[in-house]
């Protein structure tokens, strides 16, 4: 188990790693995808108030999942790397940042154009919002911090610091809908009691969760071993893989 | 684990701890700022500011909207099964308003304790349903449409 976990830390394991895992979460992702977009959008029932403008929520429920499970691997790696100064684990976090912004851009936006017809408007100031709006202005600070370091890993320590340093905000996202009055309604789903949606709803959405997991997951190998190549190229193994 | 690995871990619990903690005192002085709207009760009980705009929240009372017959003009009750604030509104309702769903309006109460709305929000709860379970539920006289008290 240890010598595993090590060995994760070698940028030249780690490479070969995730080329061999790859290719099952891409098949994963897309046959989830495809079922559950097809499933959602075409077989699973209108709801009783909103007719099918529900339906935003086979996009929206994921990314907003994704922009804050994204954030916590980010700020797992961030500390992985201030305290055993895993290189690799720096290059993770990098890579992981802009699919979370991405993410935490969609669910604001497939949230407000849901809002309008069910609410009445496109935002309000209710905590889970404002949580969120502030959550895509930490994506957006790491990513800036990194790019303002230029190419080589220098800011490398300062963005895991302010990484850690974001991860508060991802409770506080999590429990706003429960500490404060918000517009914003509670989870439909929780792990300890039953989903507040009959099956033919939540078994669609949650094929959908999972392959917006696979996606990130098989995306993030991909990107890593970019990465892993671009800060490792003067090593002798890349030259050697290059030739 | 050696001890320069040590003492960093220490460091990085640390900051994190502090910073939650840094968050949570902040949250918790803005608390009455952060809430979205007051409830009935608040109103009943003269913690809403009057003269001034804020947002009441709660669920439009059962029986209690009295639209008028040539303009937008509707009046209904906010309830939130202790108190009511009596509503009126001169603009166009969003689609999920109706009696028993809740509610979030925009406004200033005046003196007689009556709001006057500039926009009414609906809320949607966490509840999905497709049209034929929410029809079986009626049958059985028991209305998802919020009559009773959803949370």
């Amino acid at each position: 188990m240890w010598t595993f976990v090590h060995k994760l830390g070698s940028p030249k394991w780690c490479h070969a790693l995730c080329a061999r895992l790859q290719p099952g979460f891409w098949i994963a992702a897309g046959l989830l995808l495809a079922v559950g977009a097809v499933w959602s959008l075409a077989f699973s029932p209108p709801d009783y108030q909103m007719g099918d403008s529900y339906r935003i929520i086979y996009v929206h429920v994921p990314a907003a999942i994704l922009a804050q499970s994204v954030f916590v691997g980010m700020a797992l790696a961030s500390a992985v790397f201030l305290i055993w100064k895993i290189k690799v684990a720096d290059m993770a976090a990098t890579v992981m940042a802009p699919f979370g912004a991405a993410m935490t851009f969609l669910g604001l936006f497939t949230g407000s154009l849901w809002g309008v017809p069910t609410w009445g408007t496109w935002w309000t100031w209710d905590a889970r919002l404002t949580a969120m709006l502030i959550q895509l202005f930490l994506y957006i600070g790491v990513i800036a911090l990194r790019g303002a370091y230029g190419r080589d890993d220098q800011g490398a320590k300062a963005v895991a610091v302010l990484t850690l340093v974001g991860v508060v905000n991802i409770p506080i996202i999590k429990y706003s809908v429960v500490w404060w009055n918000t517009l914003h309604q509670p989870a439909t789903f929780t792990l300890t009691e039953r989903p507040a949606m009959p099956a033919s709803m939540w078994v669609p959405l949650l094929i959908m969760v999972l392959g917006f997991y696979s996606f990130f997951i098989a995306l993030t190998l991909y990107r890593l071993r970019n990465e892993i190549m671009r800060r490792e190229s003067r090593t002798r193994w890349v030259q050697a893989l290059a030739d | 684990m050696r001890a320069n690995r040590k003492r960093r871990l220490v460091i990085v619990l640390a900051l994190v701890a502090l910073v939650a903690v840094a968050a949570g005192l902040t949250l918790y002085a803005l608390r009455a700022n952060i809430n979205l709207f007051f409830t009935p009760s608040q109103v009943a009980a003269g913690e809403a500011p009057l003269g001034r705009t804020l947002r009441l929240g709660g669920v439009v009372k059962k029986d209690s909207v009295e639209r008028h017959q040539d303009t937008l003009h509707v009046s209904f009750q906010v309830t939130d099964f202790a108190s009511d604030v009596e509503v009126s509104f001169d603009d166009i309702l969003p689609d999920l308003f109706r009696e028993g769903q809740g509610v979030v309006v925009v406004g200033q109460l005046d003196a007689d304790g009556e709001f006057i709305a500039q926009q009414v929000l609906a809320k949607h709860d966490e509840n999905y349903m497709p049209p034929e379970a929410a029809e079986a539920l009626k049958a059985a006289g028991n209305l998802p449409d919020g009559s009773v008290p959803s949370s």
